[in-house]
């Protein structure tokens, strides 16, 4: 009785999938208040480079389009720990991986050309804004991208199986949420300048 | 850091002065303190009160209030007696039965939740009205007056007439007064209570404020947003003006400086001191004609004025003397440094300046 | 019973070292609520004797026993140590002891990730305060205006021990109120639906709903100035065309809400006090529940009344005295359901049901306040001086901590087993009532006469000394009243009667365990039927006497423990300026929570 009392839930969901989706949450109101700076700052600096005079739209929607795809790569990879396929789930969970990695290589290199042409986190406004937020941005990315080869390593470990299917869907989840906010971030820092 | 000292605060307003000098100071302050308890409600006692204002915007927000009061009195009776009458009453006693277990009524519920609702319809409407009557806009030919606050003193401009003063404003009786106010460093807010409400003074912005004075007299106020170590040094004053007074002190203030070579004696010596670069006080303020400072406030016609330092200390031999000799120590945090001097050059510098009137 | 108790009571047998291991490392909720209630009560003591200090200053005009600069630090540490060290965290005492019974659990959702926010919350309040040691506590304010907390303007390390602080207890909040949420949704006995849920734990809910909301925004805000002080960013700048009320906007759409936090567990408190002590359930129960549901969320409409004075625009003035004054409306309907609930009812006025008609009482003046300066107009005269002063102290000490006593008197017997004594109780409350009356009542005049707030020294020719003394006299009454308590506790540890499972009659879970219960809380879990189930016939299952088998216990863990101790080393290497101390911090924690997520440990 205590085996099955201690894993009775009221809604019948895991706890760990409530408590995650709480905390995205409270990430959206974190990113919204971030991106509300941002927008009622955008076109205030008083001097240095801002928005069209930096921003490189081609090459940012490569790297946008790497961390889309690495999110399929999250379902792909979910998809293949449930129904207990070792070999794929650790294609994919590596290769979402590798795809946020090269997504965080494009933003190390966007910020060091951008930091060469004159915009510093210090030089304006649009300079400390748009660091902080792509930069918390990119800080969510680095986290995610320890847990997923954290992960990796719990598979090549054989500690991986299907009944792991939950920790693999809230890694997912949070993925898929950082993903989402970088949709929200290109469209407003890039795209609607 | 600083030391501090207790501090001579001067009278301000037209309150009764309370503390007489001498032996009979302590028994008067026993025989006051019982009147002060007992005319509590007397308007002159409170030179700060919000509830005896002497301006238009003041008596419209006086008038808000009283209403807004009476209906709080209201509610604030109807429902302590009904809390009061149930601890009463349903208290328990010996042999009390026990209670029916009811567990609410869709009636009573909807009668509480509209009756606050209707009583804050009462509140609200003339709430809103008032909110435009006195949103800062000021009426035609209203008297201009530019403030820039500063830690922890009050730049007063008076563009129409070309004349900069600190710390205490002069405007006449009955013209309105539209205040256009920015803030040279950190945010403060400008609050003559007897004008009316206050308003935040914040730097790379611009309030407004408009008032028009109905009585002659000396209103105190303070900054009431924290600004800061002195914070609670940063006074000043609304002095309002008869028309004739007003003309006078205008015409006072536009006329030329005191030149140095008209001076004679003590403050002769004072002006070449406050001329001397290595004295600083050249450095921070201005006098026209003689020094370009920007940082401290106009001296022009300083001995003009009632009080310095930004309300703490009256302007008379013993005030400046104090605050030349320590002004960290009279005003925590000053930027106005302790500078060097000997106690005869300070009386020469107190000299010069009660000549500038 | 022994068995399932042998793994945690063989560590309690042992040395005194093995028993403060067993409480470092404990996941219990029960003990992690204990922790909360005696630290939180430490920093309410230590808030107080700041307050004290600020109203001997205050005792006269032109008085000199503190500096300008010493004041300043005193009245923004009193301020920020009563909000987020000592009034939350007293309710998250109560959530985390009381809430997992009322609920029919073993234990919150998540004990390690308790054991956590608590032990983050203790180091980051260790590490505000230590800035006292070091003479720089923080002098801005508890709101912390933006520019005064520039650089330029705050030179010193004050603001660095402030913003650094304040992101710590906030990771301590954040972390509880996901825990809490989870646990309320979905760790109830079977057959208690939400609408059965007792009105404290409902009340939890909703203000972790609002504390997971509110501090993400706070947090942002601190970010900020956090980077303009130690990077050189422009977010609060205005040479760089910075906006001060950037800050404002930010810091009270977090500020208000976290009113809410402070006052809605309080009146979930007072929700279970006076049911028990009338005899008759909660009346209007739904009502109840929604109109907290809705100040949770009107709560985030409303932010910019505290900003009138700084001129946003007659529209944007009425709209938002328009929200304020509506949630006057479920508040006053709040207030009426439990005047309510007493009438027809047989009260027993133990002190927490005092304590619990004292808010009420306390709480209907500091909200007519608070609808007096929804008025802008009014505002204008009210706002920065002791008016308000008075009207949160209303609502604050009035309410929330009122509230927060009736509480203590409530549950202490659960706690501990023992009664707290109630005559010394009755001495208690009629120091703090009258008090806390003298103390805050003169206020309301002291402000509309004219004394702004957050002054160390005013002008004797505002006629104002005499109600200052006044108010002082009511505030060291008020703390004879808190010594007199601390008299209670240890008369009720030598001399207390026992309590026994039921002592007030009560109607939720908690009441049908032992006092204190034991460690697995529940020797089954209950079936609830009834939304007052030891009241209603057949409202629950019976509990058997002991456990039909082994309960499992989870063990305790260290590397909650030692990750908070990395997040606090990373905040003091970035106030002393030393980067490897920040990476030392940094490794530590990820050590830790690698430790953490790997070790085997059942929930």
């Amino acid at each position: 009785m205590s085996h099955a009392a201690a894993h009775y839930t009221s809604t019948g969901l895991d706890s760990r999938k409530i408590a995650f989706w709480t905390f995205i949450g409270s990430e959206c109101l974190l990113f919204g208040a971030l991106i509300s700076t941002y927008l009622v700052y955008q076109g205030r600096s008083l001097s240095g480079p801002t928005t069209h005079e930096i921003l490189n739209i081609p090459l940012t929607s490569v790297s946008t389009f790497v961390l889309l795809m690495s999110s399929l790569a999250m379902v792909l990879a979910l998809a293949a720990v449930t129904r207990g396929d070792t070999l794929w789930s650790r294609v994919w969970i590596l290769s979402t991986a590798g795809l946020g990695l090269v997504f965080l290589s494009f933003q190390v290199y966007e910020f060091t050309t951008f930091v060469h042409e004159g915009l510093t986190l210090q030089v304006n406004l649009f300079g400390s804004t748009f660091f902080v937020l792509t930069g918390t941005h990119g800080a969510h990315v680095a986290v995610g991208v320890l847990w997923l080869l954290t992960l990796f390593v719990m598979s090549l470990r054989g500690k991986l199986g299907p009944e792991k299917a939950l920790t693999v869907e809230i890694a997912g989840l949070y993925w898929h949420f950082v993903d989402v906010v970088w949709i929200v971030i290109f469209t407003v820092v890039y795209l609607l300048q | 850091m600083a030391r501090f000292q207790r501090q001579y605060v001067p009278r301000v307003n037209n309150a009764p002065r309370k503390h007489p000098h001498g032996a009979a100071r302590s028994a008067a302050a026993v025989v006051l303190a019982a009147a002060v308890l007992v005319v509590s409600a007397c308007a002159g006692e409170f030179p700060q009160s919000t509830l005896h204002p002497t301006a238009d915007f003041g008596e419209r927000i006086d008038a808000l209030y009283r209403t807004i009061f009476w209906w709080a009195v209201g509610v604030f009776v109807v429902v302590e007696a009904a809390l009061l009458f149930v601890i009463l009453r349903y208290r328990e006693r010996p042999g009390s039965a026990e209670p029916r277990h009811v567990h609410g009524s869709t009636l009573l519920e909807i009668a509480w939740t509209l009756a606050p609702a209707v009583v804050l319809v009462f509140i609200a409407v003339p709430t809103i009205r008032t909110i435009f009557q006195t949103d800062g806009t000021a009426p035609e030919g209203a008297l201009e007056v530019e403030v820039i606050g500063h830690q922890w003193w009050w730049e007063f401009r008076y563009p129409e007439y070309g004349i900069t003063t600190a710390n205490e404003m002069h405007v006449p009786q009955g013209r309105p007064v539209a205040l256009s106010m920015t803030s040279a460093d950190v945010i403060h807010s400008f609050w003559v209570p007897k004008m009316g409400g206050k308003r935040d003074v914040l730097p790379r912005r611009t309030t407004r404020l408009a008032f028009t004075p109905d009585s002659v007299g000396d209103f105190s106020g303070q900054c009431a947003e924290f600004c800061g170590a002195s914070h609670a040094n940063m006074r000043l004053r609304v002095m309002v003006d008869g028309e004739g007074d007003f003309a006078a002190w205008v015409t006072r203030q536009q006329s030329l400086p005191v030149v140095s070579e008209s001076l004679t004696g003590l403050a002769r010596q004072g002006a070449e001191l406050f001329a001397n670069p290595a004295k600083l006080c050249f450095g921070c303020h201005i006098v026209e004609g003689i020094s370009p400072g920007v940082l401290g406030p106009n001296l022009t016609h300083v001995g003009g004025r009632t009080t310095i330092a930004s309300g703490i200390l009256p302007n008379t031999t013993e005030g400046l003397t104090r605050w030349i000799r320590d002004p960290i120590g009279e005003k925590p945090g000053s930027l106005m440094p302790q500078v060097p001097l000997t106690e005869d050059e300070i009386a020469a510098l107190v000299a010069y300046l009660q000549s500038l009137d | 019973m022994a068995t399932s108790l042998a793994h945690d009571a063989s560590t309690v047998r042992d040395s005194l070292m093995a028993r403060i291991w067993s409480w470092v490392t404990t996941t219990d909720h029960k003990r992690i609520g204990i922790l909360y209630g005696v630290t939180a009560f430490l920093l309410f003591l230590l808030g107080g004797l700041e307050a004290l200090i600020i109203r001997l200053q205050l005792a006269s005009s032109g008085n000199t026993l503190v500096s300008a600069e010493t004041y300043n630090e005193l009245f923004t540490m009193h301020g920020t140590t009563m909000v987020f060290m000592a009034v939350m965290p007293l309710s998250a005492a109560f959530f985390n002891f009381v809430v997992p019974l009322q609920i029919g659990a073993r234990d919150v959702a998540f004990p390690r990730l308790n054991a956590f926010s608590y032990w983050v919350f203790l180091l980051g309040s260790l590490f505000m305060n230590a800035s006292f040691l070091i003479g720089a506590a923080p002098n801005a304010g508890w709101f912390g205006y933006a520019n005064l907390t520039a650089t330029q303007y705050s030179p010193g390390v004050n603001i660095d021990f402030w913003v650094l602080g304040l992101q710590i207890l906030g990771i301590a909040s954040i972390a509880a109120g996901i825990n809490f949420i989870a646990t309320i949704v979905n760790m109830r006995a079977p057959g208690l639906r939400m609408m059965r849920l007792p009105v404290f734990t409902w009340m939890t809910l909703v203000t972790q709903f609002i504390v997971v909301t509110a501090f993400p925004v706070i947090t942002v805000a601190l970010v900020f100035l956090m980077f303009d002080r130690f990077f050189g960013t422009n977010f609060y700048s205005v040479a760089a065309g910075g906006d001060v009320l950037l800050w404002q906007h930010l810091f009270w759409l977090f500020g208000h809400p976290e009113v809410y936090i402070l006052i809605l567990p309080a009146m979930g408190i007072i929700s279970e006090v006076i049911p028990t002590f009338s005899r008759k359930p909660l009346f209007g129960y739904a009502v109840v529940v929604y109109s907290g549901l809705l100040i949770g969320i009107l709560g985030w409409g409303v932010w910019a009344h505290h900003m009138f004075q700084v001129g946003l625009g007659p529209v944007a003035d009425s709209v938002f005295a328009a929200t304020t004054m509506l949630i006057a409306i479920p508040t006053g309907v709040k207030i009426f359901n439990w005047i309510a609930t007493m009438w027809g009812g047989k009260i027993r006025f133990t002190t927490s049901m005092l304590f619990a008609v004292g808010f009420i009482a306390m709480f209907i003046i500091g909200g007519l306040s608070g609808v007096m300066h929804s008025s802008p107009p009014a505002d204008l005269q009210q706002t920065d001086t002791y008016f308000v002063v008075a009207h949160f102290h209303y609502v604050l000490f009035g309410g929330a901590m009122l509230g927060i006593f009736a509480g203590i008197y409530y549950w202490w017997p659960k706690v501990t087993g023992r009664l707290l004594s109630e005559p010394i109780g009755k001495v208690h409350f009629w120091l703090t009532i009258v008090g806390s009356n003298l103390a805050f009542f003169p206020m309301h005049f002291i402000g509309l006469l004219g004394m702004p707030r957050r002054i160390y020294t005013y002008d004797p020719a505002l006629g104002l000394d005499d109600m200052n003394l006044v108010a002082t006299v009511g505030a060291f009454i008020m703390g004879l009243g808190a010594l007199v308590f601390l008299v209670n506790v240890w008369y009720s540890r030598k001399r207390g009667a026992p309590a026994g499972d039921n002592p007030w009659g009560g109607a939720t879970l908690e009441w049908a365990i032992p006092s204190p219960p034991p460690v697995y809380n529940f020797t089954a879990l209950p079936e609830v039927r009834s939304r007052v189930p030891l009241w209603a016939k057949d409202g629950m299952t019976p509990l058997p006497e002991s456990p039909s088998e082994d309960i499992h216990v989870p063990g305790g863990s260290f590397w909650p423990v030692l990750a908070a101790v990395g997040i606090v080393l990373m905040a003091i290497g970035a106030l002393i300026k030393v980067l490897p101390v920040v990476l030392g911090g940094g490794v530590v924690l990820i050590v830790s929570v690698y430790a953490w997520a790997f070790e085997p440990f059942e929930v």
